[in-house]
């Protein structure tokens, strides 16, 4: 692969040791931390020399690591899933840093995010906000109709679809000034929306997420267009307008 | 004594006239009925979801912090199903013959039958629940074509088709659990399963945020707990993808067959350093456009290797297609233990050209698709004269919208640009065909425990085709588990709830908590991935694309001696009553060991080649797997013997083939 | 469910911010071409920025429209510090690095400063000109000297065109009742109605010898800080209302930057304009 080299870095890093505890900026240095090497496996390095000198690792969320799980979080030198677009954390590789460079790794910051214990945070809220609404309600007989019996027309096909990628990562929150979920809930709610299968309970189903969302604590939405940037899918803010046409005409029905 | 309970009947009748002889538990009945299910990917999150529809208690569990994280989302290329949208002459008998052809004649007849008939009811269903498949300009849904076969039938989205798939599964097991019909437990680990008089009963789990430990109880424990692919270490399984729920059912009863059979995906992006932690696939349908070669010069992969040449500059002439070459009718397309093979041989001869410790790397290569793609995509918009440029042009955008996702995946992790310069790939583990014995209903041999997609051993034999591990976990999981579990728990609805302070939960909960506090105390010297990382070298090096005799009973040995060695020196840092990454990664790797040991001599007991188990010392002269079907027509399917792996006894299913005529797999 | 929907959440937050930045930018459309004539320079430039004025305070539309206008005014307000305060709550740890100007621009993380900036400047606007025209005892009329037979002599300028001279009102012949309405003191009736001078106020204000030129530059830093305020507030508006569409996003945008630019910028002129030119 091109260019591969060895660099030395400082990690600050969020530690804490659980929900109720109050955490602190911890400082490592880590030696050899190879170029071609994702920011999760620098990480791995990182715990691997923590535990044989006997200190605690870092906990961190992970899984999939090839950036569709979501599971992954860390805002890297403040900016979500680090100084790259479009990836998640995962698909950071340390080939973005130089040698020498001190690297702050915080985990998502939203009260509805809270800390459950160094850089892993509690996201159920969004698992709350699509129970209420993030679904069609079609139970699973398997006798529906033939799936090309309505047709869709194909702009309308990949506009869902660029809104389904949507990993839940948090990324948006994370990444907003003011904590929001809107681009998360926009882009559940643009899925739906704009596929005929969705369309029977669109409304019900924007009033009823939109409702959850707010009452997880999350902040509103000022436009800054900070998500779009940060979300590792690309998902567009056109999402949030068509959740927030598809609410406006929801109440006023 | 293993008993299939294949119905009688002709195979294209046998489910439905099955079905229809199932018992019923009637609607007033099931909400005094429990189900557990654990593992939340398409298998578990559409058995939850259906059962809770129908009216049962449902528990799910799943490790990660949400059901919709499980590693059915990464799947990336697609679904098949027998809906001959394309006119290509697909029917569900072809679906059936390519997915038992495929698996090299390994696999149970009736089960993929059933499987070929249920896969157009989950395209309806998938797209009654609003996932967003690929379309046509007409509306209607578009298809593409995979490994082993000669027909469209692969649905997708982008190559993003797991994950739609398990958001659609996701959102229905999410409706469920805002209706308060699923309890979902997420973060949270199956460490046992508890008998009660034989039959499943329960589980205990592990709080995986507060290490709490706990019981819960149910009629019928569903585990749908996905593969053992990470016992390599480095596959394309997640992080935490891991065989507990499955071994620790296999420790209490339920045979586990065919371990030996795993699935090494051609096309992968090879390993490039000591550090690395996990390997990452390249769908798949990248080969219904990419050309994969070699240099036909040895000296020309040296120079490639060595940095003196790039594979732009190598002429068509000096190019190896080797699959174009070997299998002239599949061309790219043959099934993926054929293509891994092939490059594994290209690679071994020489002519490979990754520039690693190992030299193990063939190109994918997307030029001649830009080309003839963007010729099609100017003709189309009335430019009948393009320049080369504006076809260059023509040809990449239409390569983004089909696989930009995964160009943009491989670009991050390489560094390199895939649509200036050929993919480098190298086959990895990917997937496990082997795993808990079910029979047709599903069920393990522990009686109310049902074992459900690729965490079973059913439908693929030695060998999976591309997209039919999709259709099988939302098979079982929508369309057969309700059924038969449904069955099963008809003998329940007079049990009442279970309780779950007998002494049955006290003794699991009791080794659960022995085993803990062993790794906690043990105070060794070396992390879990030290011996993690040392059993995956084993595996790959002995149990891995090529197999012979003397290195499956090295492996056997350095397996056990490893694993006396992790129980000597692990050391596991914190506490019990807290998040602990490590004590989950011991606890898995705990596993993975016995795992690695039994699959070293499943495959050392199947003395033949098939799919995805290649012995070195049975193939024929042009290196393709050779067969024994007359002392080997059988599923493996191994019973627990105590702590000793070598304890474990084999037992034999027999494969009766008569639908298909059994023959050799030819793709030339 | 639907109509508190439209009140409480967050949503209708969004809405009520949008409706009234919209509206707010109609008015600052209307204010500006009325101010713009405080450039000209015609001899009667005065008079008709007073009639302007006059038109405005009095006119039963636009009183209506100028109530919308406060209404709109405050709800921004009230509605922005409502959001930003839970804004704030929604993030109750702050991040130790941040590094938001990698996402974002300047202007649209900034809103609430800038717009407590605005509001703190539509307060002293609004005491300096629009208090005294509307409470101000002493606001003075507009006058005109004009030379008769060789003796200047001044006069009230009148709402119907005609005049009053000064030298009436002086000796008491007139009195100036209810600010603007000269009386016939003998008869104690209406005879005619003045205009306040607001023209007179205004450029004594920017060419106010001590702190005329401060004024002026606060007056355009001001404007500054409203430019910036548009230049995320007007698109920002029509993305809460849901009016994101490709292919009029474009458009959207640049005619917000553009007028997130040019008003202001015609609005800052004014002041720079009286105190450096007119003598």
């Amino acid at each position: 692969m091109a260019s591969n080299k060895n660099i030395n870095i400082n990690l600050k890093i969020w530690r804490q040791k659980d929900a109720k505890s109050k955490g602190k900026i911890e400082t490592y240095k880590l030696d050899n931390v190879s170029t071609d090497s994702s920011f999760l496996e620098m990480l791995d390095q990182l715990n691997e020399q923590l535990i044989n000198s006997r200190q605690e690792p870092v906990a961190f969320d992970h899984d999939c690591r090839e950036g569709i799980c979501g599971m992954c979080s860390l805002y890297i030198n403040g900016r979500a899933h680090g100084p790259d677009t479009k990836i998640t954390t995962c698909q950071l590789h340390m080939r973005m840093f130089k040698d020498n460079d001190t690297i702050y790794v915080e985990p998502w910051r939203s009260k509805a995010f809270p800390v459950i214990k160094d850089l892993v945070v509690d996201r159920s809220a969004f698992e709350r906000i699509q129970q209420a609404g993030g679904f069609v309600s079609v139970n699973t007989s398997g006798r529906t109709i033939d799936a090309n019996a309505t047709p869709v027309p194909k702009h309308d096909a990949d506009r869902a679809f660029e809104a389904a990628a949507c990993i839940g990562c948090g990324a948006c929150v994370a990444s907003c000034k003011n904590g929001s979920a809107m681009l998360f809930v926009g882009a559940k709610v643009s899925q739906y929306a704009l596929l005929p299968q969705g369309k029977v309970e669109a409304a019900d189903r924007v009033l009823n997420m939109v409702r959850q969302m707010d009452e997880e604590g999350f902040g509103n939405c000022t436009n800054t267009g900070a998500c779009e940037v940060e979300c590792p899918k690309g998902i567009s803010l056109e999402n949030i307008a068509r959740m927030n046409r598809e609410y406006l005409f929801a109440s006023v029905k | 004594m293993l008993d299939s309970k294949i119905p009688k009947g002709n195979i294209s009748d046998k489910w439905t006239d099955y079905k229809d002889h199932l018992k019923l538990v009637a609607p007033n009945n099931r909400p005094k009925i429990d189900v557990i299910v654990v593992g939340t990917g398409l298998a578990g999150a559409s058995a939850a979801a259906s059962l809770a529809e129908m009216g049962y208690n449902v528990k799910a569990f799943c490790f990660q912090d949400s059901p919709r994280r499980a590693h059915s989302i990464a799947a990336q290329g697609g679904i098949n199903a027998a809906k001959n949208y394309q006119n290509d002459g697909d029917s569900i008998y072809r679906l059936f013959y390519d997915t038992i052809k495929g698996g090299d004649y390994r696999a149970r007849e009736a089960n993929v039958h059933r499987l070929a008939e249920v896969s157009n009811n989950i395209i309806d269903q998938c797209v009654a629940q609003g996932v967003p498949f690929a379309r046509d300009y007409g509306g209607m849904l578009d298809n593409r074509s995979f490994g082993g076969t000669q027909v469209q039938r692969t649905f997708y989205a982008a190559g993003q088709t797991g994950q739609q798939l398990l958001l659609g599964a996701y959102s229905a097991l999410s409706r469920q659990i805002g209706q308060g019909r699923v309890e979902m437990f997420n973060r949270h680990e199956m460490l046992d399963i508890v008998k009660v008089d034989g039959k499943a009963r329960g589980i205990i789990a592990r709080n995986l945020i507060t290490g709490e430990i706990e019981r819960h109880s149910a009629h019928a424990v569903i585990i749908a707990s996905g593969g053992y692919g990470n016992v390599y270490f480095l596959s394309t399984n997640a992080m935490g993808s891991n065989v507990t729920a499955a071994w620790k059912i296999h420790k209490k009863g339920a045979y586990f067959a065919n371990p030996c059979f795993v699935q090494i995906h051609p096309t992968c992006i090879p390993v490039h350093g000591v550090n690395q932690s996990k390997l990452t696939l390249m769908s798949e349908s990248l080969r219904n456009s990419g050309r994969i070669w070699v240099p036909k010069k040895k000296e020309d992969a040296e120079a490639i290797r060595a940095g003196k040449l790039k594979p732009v500059q190598i002429a068509e002439d000096d190019r190896d297609y080797f699959l174009e070459r070997r299998y002239p009718a599949f061309g790219n397309l043959v099934p993926r233990d054929v293509a891994s093979r092939a490059a594994k041989e290209r690679c071994d001869a020489g002519f490979g050209i990754e520039a690693n410790a190992t030299n193990e790397g063939v190109y994918l290569d997307f030029s001649s698709e830009i080309i003839s793609k963007g010729k099609q995509t100017a003709y189309a918009s009335g430019n009948h004269h393009p320049t080369d440029e504006e076809v260059i042009k023509l040809g990449k955008a239409w390569i983004e919208e089909k696989y930009g996702n995964l160009f943009q995946m491989y670009q991050k992790i390489t560094d390199e640009n895939p649509y200036e310069t050929p993919m480098k790939i190298y086959p990895a583990v990917h997937y496990t065909m082997g795993g808990v014995w079910v029979d047709y209903n599903l069920q393990s041999t522990i009686p109310g425990c049902f074992v459900a997609g690729e965490a079973n051993f059913s439908d693929h034999g030695a060998n999976r085709l591309g997209a039919s591990a999709l259709m099988q976990g939302l098979a079982d999981g929508y369309f057969v588990l309700p059924y038969t579990v449904s069955d099963y728990l008809a003998n329940d609805i007079r049990t009442g709830k279970i309780p779950t302070d007998s002494p049955e939960f006290d003794e699991a909960e009791k080794s659960v908590r022995a085993q803990i506090d062993m790794f906690l105390n043990n105070n060794g010297t070396r992390s879990v991935d030290h011996f993690h990382k040392e059993l995956g070298l084993i595996m790959w090096n002995k149990v891995g694309m090529g197999r012979n005799e003397q290195g499956l009973k090295e492996a056997v040995a350095e397996i056990d001696a490893l694993r006396a060695e992790f129980y000597k020196e692990v050391y596991v840092p914190g506490s019990a009553n807290e998040m602990n990454p490590e004590l989950e990664k011991a606890l898995r790797v705990a596993d993975f060991m016995e795992l690695g040991q039994l699959m070293a001599m499943d495959a050392l007991q199947r003395k033949e080649s098939a799919g995805g188990h290649f012995r070195e010392e049975y193939q024929d002269s042009e290196g393709e797997t050779l067969r024994d079907d007359v002392n080997f027509n059988f599923v493996g399917a191994w019973e627990y013997g105590g702590n000793d792996i070598n304890a474990e006894k084999l037992h034999k299913e027999v494969l009766e083939y008569e639908y298909i005529k059994i023959a050799a797999r030819n793709y030339k | 469910m639907a109509k508190s929907a439209l009140l409480k959440s967050s949503l209708a937050k969004k809405y009520w911010m949008a409706l009234t930045g919209l509206f707010l930018c109609l008015f600052l459309v209307g204010h500006l071409i009325g101010n713009l004539q405080l450039l000209s320079s015609s001899e009667n430039a005065a008079l008709h920025f007073n009639q302007y004025a006059l038109f405005m305070t009095t006119n039963p539309a636009i009183k209506l429209l100028s109530y919308l206008t406060y209404i709109s005014i405050l709800f921004h307000a009230i509605d922005g510090i409502v959001l930003t305060v839970r804004n704030k709550k929604a993030r109750p740890v702050n991040y130790v690095m941040n590094n938001p100007s990698k996402n974002t621009i300047w202007a649209s993380r900034n809103m609430a400063v800038l717009g407590t900036v605005i509001l703190i400047f539509i307060v002293t606007h609004m005491v300096t000109f629009w208090g005294k025209m509307h409470f101000d005892k002493a606001m003075p009329l507009q006058t005109m000297t004009i030379s008769a037979g060789g003796m200047p002599q001044e006069f009230y300028l009148t709402t119907d065109g005609g005049y009053v001279p000064k030298g009436q009102v002086d000796q008491g012949a007139m009195v100036i009742k209810n600010r603007t309405e000269f009386f016939d003191a003998g008869a104690n009736v209406k005879v005619k109605e003045g205009y306040k001078d607001l023209y007179k106020i205004t450029v004594a204000f920017f060419k106010d010898a001590k702190f005329g030129l401060i004024y002026t530059i606060l007056y355009a830093i001001s404007m500054i800080v409203l430019g910036f305020h548009l230049y995320h507030g007007f698109g920002s508006a029509f993305q809460s209302l849901g009016a994101n569409n490709p292919k009029y996003n474009g458009l959207i945008k640049n005619f917000g930057k553009g007028f997130a630019i040019i008003v202001p910028l015609l609005f800052a002129i004014i002041p720079i304009y009286i105190h450096f030119f007119i003598k």
